[in-house]
């Protein structure tokens, strides 16, 4: 296989200075003459598929893959564009509020193509930042303890559960740390905005004692083994790509925030034509099939998502996002959550 | 000719060319006034939207534990995104200028920050795109804070130039439309303004070098009736001109053939003649056949180029009272008829006509002498004005001739039996010839003390020479 996949430890971490933002891990895939840096929040184990279709499809390109935490990589993009780290050729993140801001901080360049010209108008921004994805926030339970026909269908139907069996899941319930992770941050943010049932449903979660922490795999594998029972507003398609039978997914059917992630290329990128190839291909119907496979993109038929037209909330790339990093916005929403939230770190 | 025509440029094209170069100049002229008028309203439209982003956030600023609070309103950034593809500065500011909350790292180009109420608009760059600004000021008068709080708003100006674009764009799309509608109108207009003169052209071509016959008027525009009478008015006066000419050489041979013939046979009698005395009488006959021989081509001279005279000589204003005086003072009369007793009856006024003076005074002269000759003295000659046209006339106490003669005066040759030997019949004539030309007519009519010819011609007030 040309896909030669390199998954770096971390120790070098440990030995640099506190707060450096570094990518967790590096992948190298495909042994093309020109290659580019790809930084990413998608997991590389999750990507693998699409990333290993591309090179077979251009020779000429290797693709070199860095895995960053979204908060860590919005750091490491703005000393990029004021030229105090190196630029990526491409910038994936979930984080799209980030992403954003860094289009309108003038960190990006423009491409134009058919496949970007037919995306919605919410997802895409000055043609100079692309959403690739269509990602559910999802609801996770487990199965042996929850029942599927206890299983919440919606936030009230949550609110309701956990107003009735506090005791059962005190402590019992999971979701991003906002501060750690900025798509948590992200679905928080629009969680506020779209219904009223945001500061409801963090007062029930200071009520039960949830516990907020980092990264949807280690979620998951809690909600799997038990640890927790349900984990609120996670990425479906973590979900799904390691889709664990004792593992059970709701849409929540009062409405379900689709996120899509952003594709960037940085305005000092080296590589900007070989971006724009690899950015074609995302979009491509190839790529959007081989995503689709791994849970990246949502089907849009209601029957096979089980999700009606009604309920997609779609997180539009739109300027409106920066209101999410406005520093009061930012203050209000950590005090709230904070009084919500004791902050558990997973042993 | 048609190859003339292709080298030099036809009326249509030039017309055409013109009409175009109009249109594009006025389509210029549009698209300016189109694009200026877009951008105002591009303008107004977007500072409206950045006016609402402000103040929404201006409103939501709250007083917390003494200091400001912005609980940024996503609606202000939706109201942003109507301009979809623009960049956005934001930023909220305390009293001392200390920033509350906005973006932080954007540079933007400093202004002066005023303390004006109202909104302040101004242009700036925003990382290094033209953008443009609003300014609000919002005054708080709290227990725990009081003081300005300055919201700054800002938006690239991507969609103002789209929309102004736009609205050139839809603004210009029936203005040349209506350009190109104008150009195909103008074309068949001015195909349809020149057919007459192609008509025109052709029947030119057509004509008989030799055909001097008026062109037909009818129907064609006054531009070119203007035109083609004038040509009308040449090819009559060249034709009055080969007239003239052919009838003096008909003339000339008509009549001094006979004289001609007359003087040979008798100088051929004198050759012949032994006797004496017949001989003298014959000698005295040739003398007076050769001087009646020069007096008549005197006269075809004089017709020939009075008639000449009046189409091509210019008229200049003329005082007859003059041509009377000339004609008196000449005195030929007394060569004429030493005995006959002559008088000039002028008035103070000046008698002005248009005319051309040679000519004038050839038929004067002509109808003095005939007066003399064929009259009965005393002869008078003078001017007078009557109901508008000026009169020189020539009078003497005979009865005039019979009517079946006065009747055919005028006409060439025509002699009354009266007329003696040297009278050639053209003075009356060149009489009528030169009253023709100039618009007049002539006018014979018997009174209780004689016989009257008038020469009557239009009059020309004296303002008219003053003018000159």
């Amino acid at each position: 296989m040309n896909g030669v996949v390199q998954l770096v430890a971390l120790l070098l971490i440990s030995l640099m200075p506190l707060r450096v933002a570094a990518q967790e891990a590096v992948a190298l895939f495909g042994d093309g003459a020109t290659r580019i840096t790809l930084r990413s929040t998608a997991d590389i184990t999750i990507i693998r598929p699409v990333m290993e279709r591309f090179v077979a499809e251009n020779t000429d390109l290797s693709v070199s893959y860095e895995q960053w935490g979204s908060n860590d990589l919005f750091a490491n993009s703005r000393d990029a564009c004021d030229g105090s780290a190196a630029p990526a050729d491409a910038v994936f993140s979930s984080a799209v509020h980030h992403m954003v801001w860094l289009v309108n901080a003038a960190c990006a360049g423009s491409y134009q193509s058919p496949a970007t010209s037919a995306l919605p108008l919410t997802r895409r921004w000055r043609d100079e930042l692309w959403g690739i994805t269509e990602e559910p926030a999802v609801i996770i339970y487990n199965k042996k303890a929850i029942g599927d026909a206890d299983a919440p269908q919606d936030r009230f139907a949550l609110l309701d559960l956990m107003r009735t069996k506090p005791e059962f899941l005190r402590g019992k319930i999971a979701t991003y740390d906002i501060d750690a992770s900025g798509l948590g941050y992200l679905f928080a943010h629009s969680d506020s905005h779209e219904a009223t049932t945001f500061g409801a449903m963090l007062e029930a979660f200071a009520r039960v004692e949830a516990i907020a922490t980092c990264c949807s795999a280690d979620i998951i594998r809690g909600v799997a083994e038990g640890r927790f029972l349900i984990a609120y507003n996670v990425l479906g398609s973590y979900v799904e790509s390691d889709l664990n039978p004792a593992v059970g997914v709701i849409l929540p059917e009062d409405y379900t925030l689709i996120l899509s992630r952003g594709f960037m290329i940085p305005k000092n990128a080296r590589h900007k034509d070989e971006a724009g190839r690899l950015l074609d291909f995302l979009l491509s119907a190839e790529a959007q099939r081989i995503l689709s496979n791994i849970g990246l993109v949502t089907a849009k038929d209601p029957s096979e998502s089980g999700l009606l037209p009604s309920a997609r909330r779609v997180i539009a790339i739109s300027p409106a996002l920066l209101v999410a990093l406005d520093r009061n916005k930012r203050e209000r929403m950590f005090s709230l959550w904070d009084k919500a939230f004791e902050i558990y770190n997973i042993p | 000719m048609a190859e003339r025509r292709s080298a030099t440029r036809s009326l249509a094209t030039g017309v055409l060319r013109a009409v175009f170069l109009l249109l594009i100049l006025g389509g210029v002229l549009v698209a300016g006034s189109t694009w200026y008028n877009g951008r105002q309203a591009a303008r107004q439209a977007y500072d409206r939207v950045l006016l609402g982003a402000a103040s929404d956030i201006a409103e939501s600023i709250r007083i917390l534990d003494g200091r400001p609070f912005v609980d940024l309103p996503v609606s202000a950034f939706e109201l942003l995104a109507q301009a979809p593809d623009d960049r956005i500065y934001y930023s909220v500011r305390d009293p001392n200028g200390e920033l509350i909350t906005g973006l932080e790292n954007t540079t933007v180009a400093a202004f002066e920050a005023s303390h004006r109420i109202d909104p302040v608009f101004h242009d700036a760059q925003l990382q290094e795109e033209a953008a443009r600004f609003v300014q609000v000021t919002r005054r708080f008068a709290e227990r725990d804070f009081s003081g300005e709080v300055i919201v700054t708003v800002g938006q690239t100006l991507r969609a103002r130039k789209s929309m102004a674009l736009n609205l050139m764009i839809d603004a210009l799309v029936p203005v040349a439309l209506a350009g190109i509608a104008l150009l195909v109108i103008a074309y068949f207009v001015i195909r349809s303004a020149v057919r007459p003169l192609e008509a025109l052209s052709a029947d030119l071509l057509k004509r008989d070098p030799y055909d001097l016959t008026p062109m037909p008027t009818d129907g064609l525009p006054r531009e070119l009736q203007v035109m083609l009478d004038a040509m009308n008015r040449f090819m009559q006066r060249l034709e009055r001109q080969l007239d003239a000419m052919r009838n003096l050489i008909s003339d000339t041979a008509h009549q001094l053939r006979t004289p001609v013939a007359a003087i040979r046979v008798q100088a051929e009698t004198i050759v012949e003649q032994e006797d004496e005395v017949a001989r003298e009488r014959t000698l005295a006959r040739l003398l007076t056949r050769t001087r009646s021989l020069g007096g008549l081509l005197d006269q075809l001279l004089s017709r020939a180029l009075v008639i000449h005279r009046t189409d091509s000589a210019p008229r200049r204003p003329l005082d007859l009272r003059e041509v009377a005086l000339d004609i008196v003072e000449n005195r030929d009369h007394e060569l004429l008829a030493p005995e006959a007793e002559v008088r000039l009856i002028i008035g103070e006024e000046p008698v002005m006509v248009m005319a051309d003076e040679f000519s004038l005074g050839q038929a004067a002269k002509n109808l003095f002498v005939n007066a003399l000759k064929h009259g009965v003295p005393p002869v008078a000659i003078g001017t007078e004005m009557s109901n508008g046209e000026a009169a020189l006339w020539v009078q003497d106490a005979g009865p005039g001739p019979k009517p079946e003669v006065s009747s055919r005066l005028g006409q060439r040759f025509e002699r009354s039996d009266r007329s003696r030997e040297d009278s050639t019949g053209l003075g009356l004539s060149i009489v009528d010839a030169v009253a023709s030309a100039f618009g007049g007519r002539v006018e014979m009519e018997t009174k209780q003390d004689g016989f009257r010819v008038s020469l009557l011609l239009p009059s020309v007030s004296d303002r008219g020479e003053g003018r000159k």
